[in-house]
């Protein structure tokens, strides 16, 4: 019984979803939303704006450096959760005594 | 772990090793110049200390770069980034505004780009101290 109605629900999903695919404009069409005056400014400006070749450096690290700063957040706060979680064993400047648990097994 | 019929594996990689650091440094520092950047050269230098680490052992892996200096990077790339933005607010600008010096630089040379060098270089020391650090905290796990 659950399985048909998992299946009845997955099937509703996927044909919103594929009917919205259909709707969406063409691959690289001139008239798509998104290339409207932003993504024009940026490929257009960044030699004066930034001496740089790449775009997509110039937009990460210089246009959008602040959402940068997020996914480095990111990074750190996952990276802070996981010597939380499973780092609770080892204290700070304890590698010799990690070292002798490795020479154990 | 005793590593005894590792001898094809780890001469190997005591080739390869050198060659797949410059090549993660050359991706870093020309992430403004050619496809690349901080997050994927970042990637490929963590991926070769993992490597050294696979090859010969978790223990000596930890002894060539230590979880402290793993830690102290990590969190030193993030300061010099936000620090970064903060200077540019000294100079008169927005946060992360590219008015650090002052000039660009000439377009195609590795000094351009303002502020994109060196927040680049902080992004993959970052990036790479990240993923060394979680591959030895989840092996520990693992083993413990």
């Amino acid at each position: 019984m659950r399985y048909i109605l998992s299946t009845i629900i997955l099937l509703v999903i996927g044909t919103v979803l594929v009917m919205m695919v259909s709707e969406m404009p063409e691959f690289g069409a001139a008239d798509n939303p998104s290339n409207n005056m932003v993504s024009e400014r940026f490929t257009e400006n960044v030699i004066e704006d930034t001496n740089v070749q790449n775009i997509i450096a110039a937009i990460i690290t210089d246009y959008r450096a602040f959402d940068t700063i997020g996914e480095t957040t990111v990074l750190f706060t996952g990276i802070a959760s996981v010597l939380t979680v499973l780092g609770a064993h080892v204290k700070a400047g304890e590698k010799k005594d990690v070292i002798k648990k490795d020479e154990k097994h | 772990m005793k590593n005894t019929n590792n001898v094809v594996l780890q001469t190997v990689v005591k080739i390869m090793i050198p060659f797949i650091q410059v090549y993660g440094i050359f991706i870093i520092m020309n992430g403004h110049l050619s496809p690349g950047g901080g997050f994927a050269g970042g990637t490929i230098l963590g991926s070769s200390l993992i490597l050294y680490s696979l090859a010969y052992g978790v223990k000596k892996g930890i002894e060539r770069f230590p979880r402290n200096h793993a830690k102290v990077l990590e969190s030193a790339g993030g300061i010099v980034f936000i620090s970064i933005g903060l200077l540019t607010m000294l100079r008169g600008g927005n946060f992360l505004s590219n008015n650090l010096f002052p000039g660009l630089g000439e377009t195609g040379k590795l000094l351009s780009g303002g502020i994109i060098f060196p927040i680049t270089l902080a992004i993959g020391i970052k990036v790479a101290s990240t993923i060394v650090t979680l591959f030895y905290h989840l092996l520990e796990e693992k083993k413990i």
